[in-house]
Order: structure tokens, then C-alpha cells, then sequence
């Protein structure tokens, strides 16, 4: 764990990398006040895509709290992550609808086909494997995630032909339009 | 603007809405958004456009109507003439639409999409809080104040004084709608008796539950009337600052209302002054960051004052010490939804709704194995087979129905010989479940209960906050044991410890979360007992569902 000492090289220089300020942006609309401190963090996820340890710090410091405080509730919301995502993030949901549906065997088939664990991202970075509780889209169950689209009524093979799609470079559209077309045949 | 103005404005809005021969109105909430409705409501625009047809057509995006299942859902509505709404649209249908309904032409291709009129999903609910939803556009003020949006916060501001809002709110018998069921009017009266120099009101839109969106729906669809029933609730209590926690995982739900917070703040109808009295209220949006157990009250408001969103020991309840000592109002998303109602329409006629102890409607979010899935709203009292077999047209593929589950990880299963019962608090809590925040899924005889009640507690033990110790490791236990249930290699010794367990955690538990999570093992014991022991003592799975890869470890010798 390291200290919040005001020699830390990254902590405070606001103005050295671009992105810290969407978190001045935020840190100024809530008035420095201590109470917006998950708000500040989420504009810090959005901007980093996860929270490295100086941005933390950086928070802690602007809000004037102690660094164990700002990493207390950084770990405590699954929202945050410590470590950073893939480029592709494929979220699948286990909320009961879509466990009815058999959403576990949409993650057990993306974890055998990356050989990734929920959580988990590839070690090239490209794809990470998330599980969230109901996105409250329980009509379309199962539901899956992916390049920030809801994808309603799953298999488990149709989402690994999509995530294996984009990840060969194409486009989620032009999968989804080829796996509906295909359904139709069959339902015809 | 004071409250002439709001009348006038009401009237024009009206007026410009009334030129226009035809109106089209496309669902654009989550579900049908993420099954394409932007781009049909893009299509139906340009069809429009292309046609010269603006002065005598208006495409508006509207909240939910409901069957989220079928859409995108475009519903047609022409001057004189029934509304039709068509399911399924896709941007290649929107010229056919238009020309159907302007020109008279045929559109054979759209008759199989048109829903009929006299469909019982429709026929059968009873629209109190999502009266508005499907006809006002969430993004645009004036919208609501032309369906009279806004006039009861200037009917209470003038007419009423706080006792009085209290009093009518105890009147109409409007119970919590987060679960628990407590009335209202007492939570209201309770707080606006508390002494405290600042007093809060937040709106709880943390809908932890998985398989239930109704504050997200009514949120996205509706977002001033949750705001205006805020503003009364802040009057009556006496309180000047108002927060809506939002559930993380609904960025639009947040999107709109902080949309709808500027427009009212701009209009005077929120903020200071409002509507020319002297009566302050600010509403601010706080998000949540995924942990269910933010639901609960106390965790909420640690939350909101941005700390570790873990409960304290109750009491002091809110009501007296809550956000920053303050005495603090909590109520749910949907409890909110129901004041304007209340004011509009008179507590009587909200009253008349509903049983003896529980009045109004409860909207359901109704999915799992249904035909018609999708977001309803029904008066209280109706029984389960009308929703399942009415509403929800039956499981698909005609397989006999087992059990409903309601109320979430909360909650419990009701099997089908309770299919009759009339839902309302009590009759739920007599059959071991809760009515919760109104998640309601449907099970088939493909769906084990053992494994169903595993779901819930691996569920209860990834959200458990780790602050007390029987819910933190009590969870861990009963999860474990109905592992060993489901793979095969529980003994009937496990039964009686997993008992024992639920009793010791629910009796133990700091906060709500931990006390309620045994509820889905209590429940699937009470009805599906015969389910665990065959997994126990015959290695066999009834709903076929469980593989047993293991064996007890404790072998007679013999």
C-alpha cells in the first residue's frame, strides 16, 4: 500500500496527462465535497478505464482523504476495477430471468473458448469476460453485452461467433444481421 | 412561472398536439432500444419527411408500454379512429406504417403485427402509475405538463398544508412499494414530526433484484412524475434537498432524469421558488456502483454520503438520524410514482383499488418461462394464474407450471396449488414469500429447485457486505452445502445443518439482506421438499438439471 506522501511523482500533476482532466471537470462541478467521492471515481474509471493506483491517490488527495478511504470504496463497488479491461468487454447477465434462460451456459462457453474465468481478461488484452446481476432487460433473457450493444435472446453459440467476429476485426452489426437473416431461414 | 402560467402551458402544449392528424409513438426504452427502436423511430421520421407529411404527423419517443418481449413497438395514434399498436417493427415496415394509416393503403405484411385491441395482456391491468408511460415523451417537459404534469405540486403548494398531505397519504392506504409495505403516511408523518434543522428525501432507484426493472422502466419513461412526487413528499416532510440513487447499471434511466431535473429547475417547477411560493426543493442524481445490498436504507445512505455502502444497526431509524444526522425520507422509485395520483385524482379513488390492507397497483415485471413477457401493472389482489395465464398467455410450449418466484434473494417460490391466492403483502408473507420490489419470474418443470435456491445464495454471498459475520460467512456455508447437494454428495445430515444454518443467520443478521437470504431455501424446502431429498438419497435431479460428479464422502461400511 503505498503513502499518500506529496512527493509521489504522479500525484497532483493534473495537468501532465489530458485525462485527469474529466476528473478536475467533476471534482469542480461537486465542489471538492468529500460525499462526491464515488462520483469523482467513476469519472476516473471512464476516463482511465479502470483505477491505477497514482489516480487514486490524485482523488484522495484532492478530496482530501486518506488514501485507505478512497481504496476502501474503490474495492467495495463492483463497478471499479484495479486492473485495467480489455479492449472488447463481453458482459454477460446472471440475473434470474436470464438464468432461467441458461445464461451460465453462454459464460461457460465463452470461459472454454478464451480460457478465461469471469473477470478475467486474455493476456493479449483483447477480451474480458464480465458477469453482472440483471441489467433489467428481462424480456430479451438471456442478454449479453458486447461493444456496449444489449444483445437480446442468446445462445451460447451465437454469442461466441459475435465475440469471435469482432475480435477478427468485424463489426457486431453485420454478424447480427447475418445470424438473424439465417433464423428466419430456419423458422421459415 | 406560477401556476396560471403552468395552466396556459398545459393548453398550448395540447393545442400544438391536437393540429396533428396523426401520431406515431415509438417505445424507446431499454428493451426496445436494444432490439433496434431507434432506428425504426429514425425510419418513421424520414418516411415523414420524405412524404411532406410534417404539419399533419408527429413521431414522438415514448416510455415503455409494457410487452418488452416483442418489440420494437410503434403505436399508431389517429384522430377518431382506435389506436393499433404493431410489434416487432423494423425500419423496413415504417413506410408501410405511414402509408397504411395516411393513405389507405393496404399493408398486408403488417396485419399479423398488429396487437389486438382486446389482448388480455392489457385487458387485465389496471394503469396507475404507468398511466403516462407509452404516451409522454421522458425527454421533453412539456410533454408531461400537457397530460397535466406538474399541477399536483401546485395543488398541494396552494391547497394543502403538510398535515394534510400526510394525512391524505394515509388515506389512500398507499404502502411502501420497495417490499417491505410499510404506509406511507405514517413514514411521512414520522418524519415531518422529527425535530432537525435540515430534512432529506431519496428516492431508493437501487433495484438490486435481479429479474426486476420497474423503477428503471418508470424512471426511463416517466422521469417527472418520480421528480413531482419527490417535490410533494420534500413539502410535506418539510425537507429542501431531494437525491435519487440510481442503480449503476441504468446509464439512461440517469440520463433522462438529470435531463428532466434541468428543464424543471429552468421552468421554476424544482430548485428554489417553486411555482411562486416559498417552498425550496433541489433533486440531485447520485449513481450507485454495483452492490445490491445499497438497497437497504442505511447502506443506501452511506452510499449517498460516498462511503463503503455497509448498513448500521437500526435504530436510530432514518426518519429520525438518516443522511448526515438529519431526519431522512426513504421510499422507493415506484412509491413516489404514485403520489401525483393520489393528489390528482383523490385518496378515495386510489383507495378503491386493491384489498382490505393493501390498496392501489403493483407493477410486476413478469418474465422466466411466460409466453407474453414483459412489464405490468395490476391492481392488488388479482390472483397469480391471471397474471401467468391471462397476462403472460400461459409457459410456452404448454409445460405444466411450477412455481413462480417472487421478491428476488428476498423472496420465495409460490407453487402451483397457491395459484388462486389474491397477491397482496400478507397473503405473499403467509405463503413464505415477500412481494419485494415486484420481480416476478416464472419456472417450468425444467427448473430445479435446489438449484434454483444455489442461484440465489451464491447470489446472497457475492453482495453479502462482509460486515457481520453470520451473513458473511453464513452465506459461504449454505452455499456449499447446496453445492454438495446439487453435485451428489450430500448426506441427509447436510439437510439438517443447512436448517439449522438458515434459522441461526436469519435470526442473526445485521441488515435486511442478511436476514431475508435464507427465505429462498425456507421457501423451496416448505413446497419442494420431496425435490432435495431425491437429490440426496437417490442421485436423481426430478427437473434433470443437476449432474452428480461426486459422491459423499462419508461411505457405509459395511
Amino acid at each position: 500500500m503505498p503513502e499518500t506522501s506529496p512527493k509521489k511523482k504522479d500525484a497532483g500533476n493534473g495537468g501532465a496527462d489530458p485525462r485527469y482532466k474529466g476528473i478536475d471537470r467533476v471534482l469542480k462541478r461537486q465542489q471538492y465535497k468529500q460525499d462526491a467521492l464515488i462520483e469523482v471515481l467513476t469519472a476516473a474509471q471512464e476516463a482511465f478505464g479502470y483505477l491505477p493506483e497514482e489516480v487514486m491517490i490524485y482523488v484522495a488527495r484532492q478530496l482530501k482523504l486518506p488514501f485507505s478511504w478512497v481504496y476502501g470504496v474503490a474495492t467495495f463497488y463492483h463497478f471499479f476495477s484495479l486492473k485495467p479491461q480489455g479492449k472488447h468487454n463481453a458482459i454477460v447477465c446472471l440475473g434470474t430471468a436470464c438464468y432461467v434462460g441458461r445464461a451460465n451456459e453462454i459464460v461457460d462457453a465463452i470461459s472454454t473458448e478464451y480460457s478465461l474465468d469471469p473477470g478475467q481478461t486474455t493476456p493479449d488484452g483483447e477480451l474480458t469476460l464480465t458477469t453482472t446481476r440483471c441489467l433489467g432487460c428481462c424480456g430479451l433473457a438471456p442478454v449479453v453485452v458486447f461493444e456496449n450493444q444489449v444483445l437480446g435472446k442468446e445462445s451460447p453459440e451465437t454469442t461466441v461467433e459475435k465475440i469471435k467476429a469482432v475480435l477478427a476485426g468485424g463489426s457486431l452489426g453485420t454478424v447480427a444481421a447475418a445470424q438473424a437473416a439465417q433464423e428466419e431461414v430456419a423458422s421459415a | 412561472m406560477n401556476r396560471q402560467e403552468l395552466l396556459e402551458m398545459a393548453q398550448n402544449e395540447r393545442d400544438r398536439q391536437s393540429k396533428f392528424r396523426c401520431r406515431l409513438l415509438c417505445c424507446a426504452s431499454t428493451p426496445c432500444i436494444s432490439s433496434g427502436a431507434l432506428a425504426v423511430e429514425d425510419a418513421l421520421k424520414k418516411t415523414v419527411e420524405a412524404l411532406g407529411l410534417q404539419a399533419e404527423v408527429e413521431t414522438v419517443a415514448t416510455g415503455c408500454l409494457g410487452p418488452c418481449s416483442r418489440g420494437p413497438l410503434v403505436t399508431v395514434k389517429y384522430e377518431g379512429k382506435p389506436d393499433v399498436t404493431y410489434e416487432g417493427v423494423t425500419p423496413d415496415l415504417a413506410p408501410q406504417i405511414v402509408s397504411k394509416h395516411l393513405k389507405g393503403e393496404e399493408a398486408p405484411e403488417l396485419d399479423d403485427k398488429a396487437i389486438p385491441a382486446d389482448w388480455p395482456f392489457f385487458k387485465k391491468q389496471k394503469k396507475l402509475v404507468l398511466a403516462e408511460s407509452g404516451t409522454v415523451d421522458p425527454e421533453k417537459i412539456d410533454s408531461y405538463i400537457g397530460r397535466s404534469g406538474y399541477t399536483a405540486i401546485g395543488h398541494v403548494l396552494r391547497e394543502m398544508t403538510p398535515e394534510e398531505v400526510c394525512s391524505t397519504m394515509v388515506k389512500s392506504g398507499l404502502r411502501g412499494r420497495g417490499g417491505a409495505g410499510f404506509p406511507t403516511g405514517l413514514k411521512w408523518d414520522m418524519v415531518r414530526k422529527a425535530p432537525g434543522e435540515r430534512k432529506y428525501v431519496v428516492a431508493n432507484g437501487d433495484e438490486g433484484d435481479p429479474g426486476a426493472y420497474m423503477d428503471r422502466t418508470l424512471m426511463e419513461s416517466d422521469p417527472h412524475c418520480v421528480l413531482e412526487g419527490m417535490a410533494i413528499a420534500g413539502y410535506a416532510v418539510g425537507a429542501d434537498q431531494g437525491y435519487i440513487y440510481v442503480r449503476g447499471e441504468y446509464p439512461l434511466a440517469a440520463k433522462r432524469l438529470e435531463k428532466a431535473i434541468r428543464q424543471a429547475e429552468r421552468k421554476g417547477l424544482l430548485g428554489s421558488r417553486i411555482l411562486d411560493s416559498n417552498f425550496n426543493f433541489r433533486i440531485d442524481i447520485r449513481m450507485g456502483a454495483g452492490a445490491f445490498v445499497c438497497g437497504e436504507e442505511t447502506a443506501l445512505m452511506q452510499s449517498i454520503m460516498g462511503r463503503r455502502g455497509q448498513p448500521i444497526p437500526r435504530p436510530p431509524y432514518p426518519a429520525n438520524r438518516g443522511l448526515w444526522g438529519g431526519p431522512t425520507l426513504i421510499n422507493n422509485v415506484e412509491t413516489f410514482g404514485n403520489i401525483t395520483t393520489i393528489i390528482n385524482k383523490g385518496a378515495d379513488y386510489y383507495a378503491s383499488f386493491g384489498t382490505e390492507k393493501t390498496k392501489g397497483a403493483k407493477i410486476f415485471a413478469l418474465a422466466g418461462k411466460v409466453i407474453n413477457t414483459g412489464l405490468i401493472e395490476v391492481p392488488i389482489g388479482i390472483t397469480l394464474r391471471e397474471i401467468v395465464y391471462d397476462i403472460g398467455g400461459g409457459i410456452p410450449g404448454g409445460r405444466p407450471f411450477k412455481a413462480a418466484q417472487t421478491g428476488g434473494p428476498s423472496g420465495g417460490c409460490i407453487p402451483a396449488e397457491f395459484l388462486d391466492v389474491p397477491i397482496d403483502y400478507e397473503s405473499l408473507q403467509k405463503l413464505g414469500s415477500i412481494m419485494g420490489s415486484g420481480g416476478l419470474i416464472v419456472m417450468d418443470d425444467q427448473s430445479c429447485m435446489p438449484d434454483v435456491a444455489k442461484f440465489f445464495m451464491e447470489f446472497c454471498m457475492d453482495e453479502s457486505c462482509g460486515k457481520c459475520g453470520p451473513c458473511r460467512g453464513g452465506t459461504v456455508q449454505m452455499h456449499r452445502i447446496l453445492g454438495k447437494i446439487t453435485n451428489g454428495s450430500a448426506t441427509p445430515e447436510d439437510l439438517s445443518k443447512l436448517e439449522e444454518l438458515c434459522l441461526m443467520v436469519k435470526e442473526t443478521s445485521l441488515c435486511g439482506l442478511g436476514m431475508t437470504c435464507p427465505n429462498p431455501i425456507y421457501s423451496t424446502l416448505r413446497y419442494f421438499r420431496a425435490e432435495y431429498e431425491a437429490h440426496i438419497k437417490d442421485h436423481y435431479c426430478p427437473a434433470g438439471v443437476c449432474q452428480f460428479t461426486e459422491k459423499p464422502l462419508k461411505i457405509a461400511v459395511a
